[in-house]
């Protein structure tokens, strides 16, 4: 069971991805519990999986019984495990959330769709995470950007005109990427992963794998919105149904990173990845331009889910900067910083969401007295925010401290500086929201009347409030978090 | 001689360099978003040809059937890429579908494709 | 040095939590039993708080570890005398606060009372979180959740100014300690590994495993530019700010629980961060101590200038905020043992005068100075109460702020720096300069007939007769003045343990 456990968890939404639309076109209401179920049985797999690789180790299952290298391998380490355990959760909270969103932003002939193509796209981020071949995760990676180019058009008026800016700079990367694996392949023979690991150290002179080397960072740069390939990141997110924005910037990002995290010390040798090329520095400072640009443009925007996109667009700079240090601290912290993003991400774009369903827009200048209509949306916003910020004990400042506790071991004192110009550009951004919400007298109420007591459905409401009251309990487990799962992914030679 | 040799001799590398960049050219450059999407296919061919030119093998390797007299791996070329390629067409034709149905939702409410018109229509409904 | 584990500390912080959650629960509905919860905690927490002095008192140390989330990033507490001296003092005087909260926001009917009660429970149980905090880290955390958690009470107003000061607030506060302190923790566990505190000072073997003099210099600078609710010039400027707040905040929060865990946490750091000795090695007191007289004399040169009284208390809130700072960085037995005298008689002192600004303003509307003339006549218990306190701050024995002046002085001698006691001298006299005026106004001068001041014209006929604010404010008030005068002839327990303190820090132990 252990073993099936790690292709079941991408089989499993697949299937029912496809059985969705047959069942939902009979009866559309079916869809919904359906997709929750499969989504919470995906949870219910990655934890028999993270539990099966802490306690007996890593697993590797053949599929069809054909031996890697020529058939396809799924292998799970303890990085896999985290991760999986991560996007299932996520992808699980979101399916609850999505029922009374989606039917209030869709139109009601898209909602079985809504679910087939979310199905998929779990699946296709599932699918980067269990295997253990190349140019499988190619093909997963392009399942997932199309299933989440395919749910970001669905989203408002602009929305097209985003995915379609989308579709262009995602291939652009995807084909990066696939050129990249192409020539690992001429040299090598094999896309393995685990073969790759084996052949690749006496090849290292080779031109071939320097060049495969920076497609594959450009490529993956692209999908992980690395500043300054971000551009077609807010618009998309911006534009795309609440429920999707939320997703997608929880989970697409975060698992770009751990190909990234891959690529760079899974299939090359960390001290190729470090030494070879100046790789690391140029991203460190790319990293840090994201962190100050990606703020900088967060307190210029007007729209919530906007600002939000542009925090984004920092905290893959975090994550980024610190696996360019090379040292244990640091990529311990872009590990866990990894999950506190997505984590964080998701529950302000619920909350963003809440109040697009409530007020029907989410213009910051307009939020006044929202604590009063939604005071546990709010609460909870104020907890996501708090943790954004980086204060303690909330998640957020476990993550940063270890990604400056590694700058610092690095001897990175820039670093270390523009994550806290960054730590503060955000808190300015959140508390300029959170000073609307609470303190801004709104105009609209001059007659004094109390607004009354509004909250969101319960569908939506319990998964914001199970993620910010996450952000605490994680806050509390990171050591524990960091001593079962991430100090053994941390790559040997740091 | 020598630089003869390497031109004359890759010429298949450098058809798809060529493409590639005529590609990515138009994915840039063009006001079109329909010749962006037709820059995105050439592309991606592009990269498809590369694939498929790794495969072959000097010495008259020929296709991967096995005929009478021929048990050697070397008189083969390598059918791997091939398959690989036919994974990454699939890919590759549902990344254009999506694109052509995102085209479809695009022109219906703009009713042009051209991205500097677009943009003036932004423009003008914003100030509105 | 004995340790006791108990777990003490953990119900003094959450006795207040529990009753935000009370309050909060409570609400509007029941505005008695709403303050019934506020009374009740502020009891129960001052009554554990004084069940550990005895232990404390006999040499040991409570600890106890709450959770370890990582290494070096450990929640955990530990009451030694210089903890407690400061838990004692913030847990008595929210006792006092509340009943004059009370009094004060029921007279101005003010508007969301339940956020300003939940806020204000919070504020005090992170405020014992800094007291008794075990290490760098947790004091990092309580620092910042004080910091969040009165933003609210600041903004309570509402009105754009409110929100201006509150603005201004927040931004130096979390700005500074998030660019600063936090660096300051970080470099300090580069340097040594640990952030737990420790009574000759957790960096104190730092030189001697290769850690370089500038190196120490940058954190300890970091440490003091970071800890901004210390109000060290030039991080002064958000405490004039915060004065939009409601009275009682202004009283407890700026008077006791936020500024003077800025001390506090300075005083923590230069004595078990740094320890005594690697600061004198370094030369930082000296410094430390110069930047600290430049405060207290500009910050007193800019109270004479102010004409709205809780800004000139503010100023003088600066200024006497820096004693404490030049005390500890004088690092000599005596400095040291009146800068932390100082923490507790200046805080007995400051309360006064805000309580009775906030009586003044609740009772005839006046917050300029200039309108204070003959006010003494009116409210006589009030101004009294204000004499003391006024008194006190400027250090005229028999009133509490005489002690701390006296030992900072014996402490400069000591430690040869004798500018330090010409700063004393002069700021002495500046302080008399901006105090004893009002004094003198309030009693001595008659009272103008303003007739634009419509609100208390009705009254004005009325010349003779007492205007006093309600008796739940002037009772508080009256007690803290008295607290002022009693701990002149009775300092008995805040000076053993200052000397506790001293002794542990200065290696007699």
């Amino acid at each position: 069971m252990n073993e099936q456990a790690s292709i079941l968890i991408i089989a499993i939404p697949l299937l029912v991805s496809v059985l969705n639309i047959p069942i939902g076109l009979l009866k559309r209401s079916l869809c919904y519990p359906l997709t929750v179920f499969t989504t919470l049985s995906c949870v219910y797999l990655s934890f028999v999986i993270a539990d099966t690789v802490i306690n007996t180790g890593n697993i590797s299952y053949h599929v069809g019984g054909w031996e890697p290298p020529w058939g396809i391998e799924v292998a799970i380490d303890h990085l896999n495990a985290y991760m999986l355990v991560i996007i299932s959760f996520v992808s699980f909270v979101v399916s609850i959330y999505a029922k009374n969103s989606i039917e209030k932003e869709l139109l009601p002939d898209r909602i079985i769709y809504f679910y087939t193509i979310y199905l998929l796209l779990v699946t296709g981020l599932l699918g980067i995470l269990v295997t253990g071949d190349l140019f499988n995760l190619f093909v997963f990676l392009e399942i997932a950007s199309l299933a989440g180019y395919a749910l970001v058009a669905i989203g408002e008026d602009k929305a097209p005109l985003a995915t379609f800016n989308y579709i262009i700079m995602g291939t652009i990367g995807a084909c990066f990427y696939l050129l990249g694996v192409g020539y690992l392949y001429i040299v090598t023979g094999t896309l393995n992963i685990a073969d790759l690991t084996r052949l690749l150290p006496a090849l290292y002179h080779s031109k071939v794998v320097l060049a495969a080397f920076a497609f594959f960072v450009v490529g993956v740069a692209i999908k992980i919105a690395l500043f300054p390939l971000h551009t077609w990141l807010p618009d998309a997110y911006t534009h795309a149904p609440s429920t999707v924005s939320a997703f997608v910037a929880a989970t697409m990002t975060k698992v770009g990173a751990y190909v990234m995290i891959r690529v760079m010390f899974t299939v090359f040798e960390p001290n190729f990845t470090l030494n070879a090329l100046p790789t690391t520095e140029i991203l460190g400072w790319v990293a840090s331009a994201a962190m100050i640009f990606g703020c900088i443009m967060a307190l210029a925007q007007t729209d919530l889910k906007r600002m939000l996109a542009y925090i984004l667009v920092a905290e893959v700079g975090y994550i980024v900067m610190g696996v360019s240090v090379g040292n244990r601290a640091g990529f311990t912290g872009s590990v866990l910083h990894i999950l506190n993003d997505s984590f964080m991400m998701v529950s302000l774009f619920f909350v963003a969401g809440a109040i697009m369903y409530k007020e029907g827009h989410r213009n910051i200048k307009n939020l006044s007295n929202l604590h009063k209509k939604m005071p546990v949306t709010m609460g909870c916003f104020i907890i996501a925010a708090i943790s954004m910020v980086g204060v303690p004990p909330t998640a957020g400042f476990f993550s940063k401290w270890y990604l400056i506790h590694g700058a610092i071991n690095a001897q990175k004192w820039f670093f270390v500086a523009f994550l806290l110009l960054s730590s503060l550009m955000v808190a300015a951004a959140f508390f300029r929201i959170i000073q609307n919400i609470f303190f801004q007298p709104s105009e609209s109420h001059t007659t004094h009347e109390e607004p009354v007591r509004d909250e969101v459905p319960c569908s939506m409401l319990l998964p914001i409030v199970v993620m910010s009251i996450s952000l605490l309990v994680i806050g509390f487990f990171s050591g524990q978090i960091i001593d079962s799962l991430i100090q053994h992914a941390v790559p040997k030679g740091f | 001689m020598d630089t003869m040799d390497f031109i004359i001799g890759k010429y298949n590398y450098w058809v798809y360099i060529v493409l590639m960049m005529i590609g990515f050219y138009a994915m840039i450059a063009k006001n079109n978003f329909a010749k962006k999407l037709v820059g995105m296919n050439i592309f991606q061919t592009a990269i498809i040809l590369f694939f498929i030119s790794t495969s072959s093998k000097t010495g008259g390797a020929t296709i991967p059937i096995i005929q009478a007299g021929m048990d050697k791996a070397h008189q083969y070329i390598n059918p791997l890429p091939h398959v690989l390629m036919l994974t990454a067409i699939v890919v590759m034709v549902s990344t254009f579908g999506v694109a052509l149905a995102v085209l479809i939702m695009i022109y219906r409410r703009y009713k042009t494709l051209e991205e500097d018109e677009i943009m003036a229509i932004l423009k003008m409904e914003k100030q509105i | 040095m004995d340790t006791i584990t108990s777990i003490t500390p953990i119900i003094v912080i959450s006795t207040s939590l529990v009753a935000t959650f009370l309050i909060f629960f409570t609400g509007e509905r029941s505005k008695n039993l709403r303050e019934t919860w506020t009374i009740l905690a502020s009891l129960i927490k001052f009554a554990f708080v004084v069940s550990m002095l005895p232990a404390v008192l006999d040499g040991k140390i409570i600890e106890f570890t709450l959770i370890s989330i990582a290494p070096g990033l450990t929640i955990a507490f530990r009451v030694d005398a210089l903890g407690i001296f400061f838990a004692i003092l913030a847990s008595f005087l929210w006792i006092v606060t509340s009943f004059y909260s009370i009094g004060y926001m029921r007279s101005m009917n003010e508007h969301a009372q339940t956020r300003y009660f939940c806020c204000f429970a919070i504020a005090l149980s992170a405020t014992m979180g800094v007291a008794m905090s075990g290490n760098m880290f947790t004091t990092f955390l309580f620092y910042e959740i004080i910091t969040l958690c009165t933003y609210p009470l600041v903004a309570h107003k509402q009105t754009p100014e409110a929100l201006q000061g509150a603005r201004r607030y927040i931004t130096y506060l979390l700005g500074t300690s998030i660019a600063f302190q936090l660096t300051a923790v970080f470099l300090t566990y580069t340097a040594a590994g640990t952030l737990d505190f420790s009574n000759q000072g957790l960096l104190n073997n730092a030189r001697e495993s290769g850690v370089s003099d500038i190196f120490l210099t940058i954190i300890f600078v970091l440490y003091m530019a970071g800890i901004a609710k210390a109000a060290i010039m030039p991080f002064h400027s958000w405490l004039p700010a915060a004065m939009v707040a409601p009275t009682p905040v202004s009283a407890l929060l700026h008077a006791v629980a936020v500024v003077k865990t800025g001390v506090f946490v300075v005083v923590k750091v230069v004595l078990h961060v740094f320890g005594v000795n690697l600061l004198t090695e370094l030369g930082l007191g000296t410094a430390l101590a110069y930047t600290a007289s430049f405060t207290i004399i500009v910050a007193s040169v800019i109270a004479l200038k102010q004409d709205n009284l809780k800004r000139r208390l503010a100023y003088s809130t600066v200024s006497q905020l820096s004693y404490v700072i030049l005390g500890v960085a004088l690092l000599t037995p005596s400095a040291i043992a009146g800068s932390i005298m100082h923490i507790v008689l200046h805080a007995f002192g400051k309360i006064t005068l805000f309580f009775t600004a906030g009586a003044i303003y609740v009772a005839a509307h006046k917050t300029e100075i200039s309108q204070l003339d003959g006010i003494g006549k009116k409210m006589p218990f009030t101004m009294a109460a204000f004499t003391l306190g006024a008194l006190s701050m400027i250090g005229i024995p028999p009133l509490g702020g005489f002690i701390s002046k006296w030992y900072i002085g014996i402490g400069s001698l000591e430690a040869n720096q004798l500018p330090i006691i010409l700063v004393l001298v002069g700021s002495t006299i500046l302080n008399a300069c901006y105090f004893l005026p009002i004094v003198y106004a309030a009693f001595f001068k008659e009272a103008k007939h303003d007739d634009n001041h419509g609100h208390g014209h009705s009254h004005s006929h009325s010349k003779h007769g007492l205007e006093e604010a309600p008796a739940i404010m002037v009772i508080p008030l009256v007690l803290t003045a008295i607290g002022a005068v009693a701990l002149f002839f009775l300092p008995s327990v805040f000076l053993d343990l200052a000397r506790m303190v001293v002794i542990s820090a200065t290696g007699g132990n």
